[in-house]
């Protein structure tokens, strides 16, 4: 039946499930939950919508706030989204690199943005939004590596709504990033599937993305618990992006680079299981890479290696 | 022999070299091999006897932490060292809010550490290539 929405903001979730029978065909069925098809077109709709909603109730929020956040897309580009349905004014800091149309895209949500050096990456855009918020406390930063309603988003939304859709489900493969997704989806479908398997997809840095002084200089979000994946599997550039094209050429379906590598993953841990269901959430659609110079890279791992991509 | 490949952040403590090998039947041996080799190592790599939090280690691709951490059996694998990162956050700084990684996850699913154990799960081919620059136009399936 179809209905009206009040709002963009009661179309976040409720994403599409399809069957990849052709990129993975035999025996285990995969299934793609297609993020892509929220309103700004990436699963951090979910996240953001939640982030500030929970600010509301906790009474954090008053109309008129100022929002910060470092990003370097689709959690930026959601921000924008709620941020202006709801009256808040959202700055926005991202590298300097970031690519044209996320940057184009933040400007015609609203935003504005603030440039960090591009060679520090996202790392740069974390520090200079700590910076600003420390020398001025009207700012609020959702601040997504650390804010348990992003895994909650994907508990309530993307892990209800698979448990909702399938009767069995092995295997759930998502991409790591905050750890958001993989956190609140698999303890969802855990309680549903006691057995599931949650596997993370996680990229393989570049060379030029790993200058940090010392490890001790690295990162664990806090919202990520990594003894609650079962499995972790590095995903090169390369396979990423052979994968997505290999989706769009097998099932139409037209994924972000970490899309690429949940579904190559996906499929692998497939290939392992004699039958099952495994289902893999893809982030966002391929829309926002279209300016990136790896589609006719004859070396697809050097053209990506300056970028971290998810 | 394992071969192990060494991300930036570490290569001062090798020489300079991208890649190292070392010995050992399990990770654990192997990381102490590695440590009597370049002794710089060996406090960025444990913590107590154990890995530390901010070095994540992969065998043949898959986390350790995900497999039977320190005490997996290598066989033949590579390994490869990388910083801990968060995706969108490489290298934040550890002031904002970061915490240990949690070790020694056990894998709950035993028909898949079975299947692991029988050697029917893949390892990626393209990960196994540690030194050899990609060249070729062919696409690597795994």
């Amino acid at each position: 039946m179809l209905t009206t929405a009040d709002s963009l903001l009661s179309l976040v979730g409720n994403t599409p499930l399809v069957e990849l029978s052709r990129f993975a065909p035999g025996p285990v069925r995969v299934y793609a939950k297609l993020e892509g098809q929220n309103p700004t077109g990436s699963i951090k709709d979910r996240v953001a919508k939640a982030m500030i909603e929970a600010a509301e109730a906790a009474g954090e929020l008053e109309p008129g706030r100022r929002l910060l956040e470092p990003t370097s897309g689709n959690t930026g580009i959601s921000l924008a989204l709620v941020a202006k349905l709801k009256g808040y004014p959202l700055t926005c800091v991202l590298p300097a690199n970031a690519t044209e149309e996320r940057r184009r895209l933040l400007q015609l949500y609203g935003a504005e943005l603030v440039e960090s050096p591009g060679e520090e990456g996202s790392n740069g855009a974390v520090r200079l939004a700590l910076e600003l918020a420390e020398r001025d406390s009207s700012w609020f930063m959702p601040f997504q590596y650390g804010n348990d309603a992003n895994p909650r988003a994907h508990y309530d939304g993307t892990g209800a709504e698979i448990a909702e859709a399938l009767q069995r489900v092995d295997v759930l493969v998502a991409g790591l990033g905050t750890g958001g997704t993989l956190m609140g989806t698999g303890e969802r479908l855990r309680e549903s599937f006691p057995d599931v398997v949650v596997a993370a997809a996680e990229p393989l840095p570049g060379e030029h993305v790993m200058g940090l002084r010392s490890l001790a200089d690295g990162y664990v979000p806090p919202i990520l618990d990594v003894s609650k994946l079962d499995r972790k599997l590095l995903v090169s550039n390369e396979e990423s992006v052979a994968a997505l094209r290999e989706l769009l050429d097998a099932e139409g379906i037209f994924g972000g680079v970490s899309a690429g590598a949940v579904v190559h993953v996906a499929r692998r841990l497939a290939r392992e299981l004699d039958d099952g269901v495994v289902v893999c959430v893809l982030a966002d659609a391929g829309w926002k890479y279209l300016s990136a110079d790896f589609w006719d890279a004859a070396d697809v791992e050097t053209s990506m290696e300056r970028t971290v991509w998810w | 022999m394992t071969a192990i490949r060494i991300p930036p952040t570490l290569r001062t403590e090798v020489g300079g070299e991208r890649q190292v090998e070392a010995y050992g039947g399990n990770v654990r041996e192997v990381l102490e091999d590695l440590a009597r080799r370049y002794p710089a190592l060996e406090p960025q790599l444990f913590e107590a006897g154990e890995l530390a939090s901010f070095v994540n280690v992969y065998l043949g691709g898959e986390d350790i932490r995900t497999l039977d951490g320190l005490d997996t059996t290598v066989d033949g694998l590579p390994l490869i060292l990388l910083p801990a990162m968060a995706g969108g956050a490489p290298g934040a700084p550890a002031a904002i809010g970061s915490r240990r990684a949690e070790p020694g996850s056990a894998a709950r699913s035993r028909r898949w550490t079975a299947l692991r154990r029988e050697g029917r799960a893949e390892h990626c081919p393209s990960l196994l290539r540690l030194s050899a620059p990609r060249r070729e136009s062919g696409r690597t399936r795994c």
